[in-house]
């Protein structure tokens, strides 16, 4: 190797130093890992040579992550290996891993908030359990000298940015002898400058001869970045090259190909239902500034963009979990800016989140239960007898696989929100949904969807945020598209692609 | 918090629980067998033990019937033993300032003693709801300052005629005792046991048959959810503090008019703990709290007979209760264990 190593600024022991001549390598075999059933990875395979700064492309949901969380010992594969400069690791635990020589830096730093940068630094470094500050203080600032950072040791990690926080990150992480670092979205909540900091850094990082993964679904920043990609889709790899690569052609392999569904079939759309008028909403780091949008009785509105991007936020705010900053929000006319959830709810608005066990469903409590829960009755005692053989009806109108008792954690994904569909009162003006069809079998996501749109003739309104390409112009009349946190782009579903809005989701527009 | 649960992890746990109190009583150098028939003996053994037990099985019923409600809401209401103490405070107020006949006397004791326990627990709640102190924190403090309170007043305002006592205030007038019934030889206190009784019962239908049991559950379970299908979570929560605080109150007041006859500084009798004791091993449903209360109340009484006879100290019922609670626990948790083994690989951490 020898060159990249003498051109460094950084001339380090154990700094992607191998010793034989033959450059070191990680190579990522056949990796799989199920989660029930889903295949998050299926037999995932690929090699990144020292000294490159490899991007890791892929849609939510692609595996990426699983595959990184592989790699940085928090998940175990279910078979496969990885081999790093000719060693196949063990990788059971993040201890393992950081001794293996790979360092992950997640999409929040990991670092002990009240803790000083110098606490941080010296936390998880191996040796006896006295703390040796002083030799700690010297090593960090050896290591922050080389790596071009500048730290006050006794700053409480708090007080520092999310940059500087990756930063002690990748300092300790460089001093635990890293020589794989794996960057999760790294540009998620750092400001411009702190990117190009990053980017410089990483750049030479790669120089010194480590191996750098950068994980990310924006294309551009792997473009400007990267010199070599894999992408990743449905858990396997789908293409591997050395960059430059044209846009186009990453945004293919990324999302596959998307066809426009000829058989869409928009419904006649009615008078505005939902108003928001110059509104405001501020969520972590996502800000939503000034949006302007309406909604017409029958129309159904689709919310593109990667997980995180704002969708959700916006959908909570039409549901009234979230109050505006400022600018109003009004459905049928009547303002409910600053009105609670449950006033939300008497407006005819009703929000479906996309976990279904989590934010819908009760675990423990049956479908009966769960329908006289949903219910517009009072009455102090239940009728359990009634309350079952009306469970019965609804379990027959939604095809749900169970019986009034079953609980709502036996039933499959499919039939918990089939449930969830029969607990929406019939009378709905805006119906705001999150996922609706996601981890369904294709049979139950059309189901799904055709309970959904016959609900568009009695003029309910429809937003939903969806991951799926072919979900959103199978069904949208039109499409918001989310890119890091605010309004990137709206588009008439007829007017627009499968291309185009992989590049928008991307946070591109089409050259 | 599992609601149903096969018999045989249980048994094998008392078993176990039986065996590990063998081989203690046997270090302390006592006969073991002797000393369990002890307990029997000292709680069934006559007429006047079989009442002494039922009037300790009261309190224990009504604290369990209410901790029953708030871990339905799934709350962990630790504040019981605050919410005894000042329902007897007030039941003591009641007995103390206001003359006239029994029945009128014991009816307001009774309702002072719902409305001073339940205050104390919605206080507990608001902190909750509203303050975002976690209920186990609230409620420990309050049970602080209710024994506090309780022996300012006995020390205090309340002190005994002559000379301030620990040993509590003066008896009441008989005017304020509640009533009990005699036969075979003994004084019966079927007032308190009607009153543990129907608060079980009416907490079973609660739970069971009303629109108010079911949201509660649904709040206990998963208040996300249940906020999102519209159920009011924090006036729910609210709500199973004042059940199972007005409970507890009405035990105190069991506590000061049917059985010390005045108030003391120890006027818990410790119900709010061995209460949670009582309703973790029933599984938190009711139907299964009287046997189970009856059970700890029955080694409780009984021990006092280890101390008199065997020269034991008489916490060794405590030690026994708390040793059933232990592998029973265990015991369920390692059958829930192995079920979710059986049925699945483990998924994503």
């Amino acid at each position: 190797m020898g060159e990249a190593e003498s051109a460094s600024p950084i001339a380090l022991s154990g700094f992607g130093g191998s010793s034989s001549l033959r450059r070191m390598a990680l190579e990522i075999s056949d990796i799989y890992k199920h989660f029930g059933p889903v295949r998050a990875n299926d037999g995932i395979t690929f090699t990144v040579e020292e000294g490159s700064l490899h991007g890791v492309l892929g849609e939510n949901g692609a595996g990426k992550s699983t595959l990184m969380k592989i790699l940085s010992g928090f998940y175990e594969a279910d078979s496969g290996e990885a081999i790093l400069d000719g060693e196949t690791l063990t990788l059971r635990s993040p201890a393992d891993a950081i001794a293996a020589g790979i360092g992950m830096l997640h999409q929040d730093p990991l670092v002990f908030l009240p803790f000083t940068v110098l606490d941080n630094f010296a936390l998880g470094s191996p040796g006896p359990i006295p703390l040796d500050r002083s030799t700690a203080r010297d090593e960090l600032a050896r290591m922050s000298e080389q790596l071009g950072f500048h730290f006050d040791p006794s700053k409480l990690a708090r007080d520092l940015t999310i940059g500087e926080r990756q930063q002690l990150e990748i300092t300790r992480l460089i001093w635990l002898g890293a020589k794989v670092l794996i960057f999760d979205e790294p540009t998620t909540g750092i400001s411009a400058t702190q990117r190009i900091q990053l980017f410089t850094t990483l750049n030479r990082l790669a120089e010194t001869g480590l191996i750098v993964l950068f994980v990310s679904h924006k294309l551009e920043e792997v473009e400007e970045l990267c010199d070599s990609v894999t992408v990743i889709r449905q858990g396997k790899v789908v293409f591997e090259a050395e960059m430059p690569v044209p846009s186009e052609l990453l945004v293919e392999k990324m999302f596959g190909k998307v066809f426009h569904e000829e058989d869409r079939q928009p419904a006649p759309l009615g008078g505005p239902v939902l108003e928001l008028e110059g509104i405001v909403l501020e969520e972590g780091t996502t800000r939503l500034d000034d949006l302007h949008l309406q909604t017409a009785a029958g129309e159904v509105v689709g919310l593109a963009g990667l997980e995180g991007s704002g969708q959700r936020t916006l959908l909570r705010a039409c549901a009234g979990l979230l109050d505006p900053s400022s600018g109003r929000l009004l459905v049928d006319g009547n303002d409910l800016t600053k009105t609670s959830y449950r006033g939300h709810l008497a407006a005819g608005v009703h929000y479906l989140p996309a976990g279904r066990l989590e934010e819908g469903l009760v675990e423990g409590i049956s479908i009966s239960e769960h329908l006289v829960l949903s219910a517009d009755d009072s009455s102090f005692f239940v009728d359990w007898k009634a309350a079952d053989e009306a469970a019965r009806q609804e379990i027959d109108k939604y095809s749900i696989k169970g019986t009034p008792t079953s609980p709502a954690e036996a039933l499959s994904g499919g039939n918990q929100q089939r449930l969830l569909l029969a607990m929406i009162p019939d009378e709905v003006r805006l119906l705001l949904l999150e996922h609706p069809t996601r981890g369904l079998d294709v049979e139950s996501a059309a189901y799904v969807w055709q309970r959904l749109l016959e609900r568009r003739s009695d003029g309910t309104s429809i937003i939903f945020a969806s991951a799926d390409l072919d979900e959103l112009l199978r069904y949208s009349d039109r499409i918001v598209v989310f890119f890091a946190g605010a309004v990137f782009a709206l588009r008439d579903t007829s007017e627009t692609d499968g291309e185009e809005l992989g590049y928008l989701i991307g946070g591109k527009e089409r050259v | 918090m599992t609601k149903v649960r096969s018999a045989t992890p249980t048994l094998i746990a008392l078993a176990a629980a039986l065996g590990a109190g063998i081989v203690l009583l046997l270090l302390m150098g006592a006969p073991p067998f002797e000393a369990l028939w002890l307990l029997v003996e000292g709680s069934f053994g006559s007429a006047s033990k079989i009442s002494a037990t039922l009037l300790a099985w009261s309190p224990l019923l009504l604290a369990s019937a209410g901790l029953v409600v708030t871990f339905a809401a799934g709350l962990w209401n630790i504040g019981v033993e605050g919410q005894i103490v000042i329902g007897a405070v007030a039941a003591t107020w009641i007995a103390r300032t206001f003359p006239g006949p029994v029945w009128l006397v014991i009816v307001a004791a009774i309702l002072a003693g719902a409305f001073g326990g339940m205050i104390w627990a919605l206080l507990a709640g608001v902190l909750k709801t509203y303050g975002g102190v976690h209920e186990i924190f609230g409620g420990l403090g309050l049970d602080f300052v209710a024994a506090g309170l309780v022996v300012y007043l006995v020390l205090g305002p309340w002190q005994r005629t002559g000379v301030a006592s620990t040993s509590g205030t003066d008896i009441f007038r008989e005017e304020a005792w509640m009533p009990t019934f005699e036969a075979f030889g003994t004084d019966w206190p079927i007032i308190p046991v009607v009153l543990g009784l129907v608060s079980v019962l009416i907490v079973w239908v609660l739970l069971r048959g009303t629109r108010f049991g079911l949201r509660l559950k649904a709040v206990g379970s998963n208040p996300k959810s249940a906020f999102l299908i519209g159920i009011p979570t924090n006036r729910y929560l609210l709500g199973a503090f004042a059940i199972g605080g007005a409970l507890a109150g009405i035990a105190g007041t069991v506590q000061v008019t049917a059985f010390h006859h005045k108030l003391v500084p120890s006027i818990s009798g410790g119900y709010g703990f061995l209460g949670i004791l009582v309703v973790l091993l029933a599984s938190f449903s009711a139907v299964w709290v009287p046997p189970i209360a009856l059970f700890f109340v029955a080694i409780s009484v009984g021990s006092t007979q280890l101390d008199l006879r065997l020269g034991l100290d008489s916490a060794f019922g405590g030690v026994l209760q708390g040793t059933i609670v232990l592998f029973v626990m265990i015991g369920g948790a390692w059958s829930a264990r192995r079920s979710s083994l059986s049925r699945n690989a483990p998924g994503e951490p």
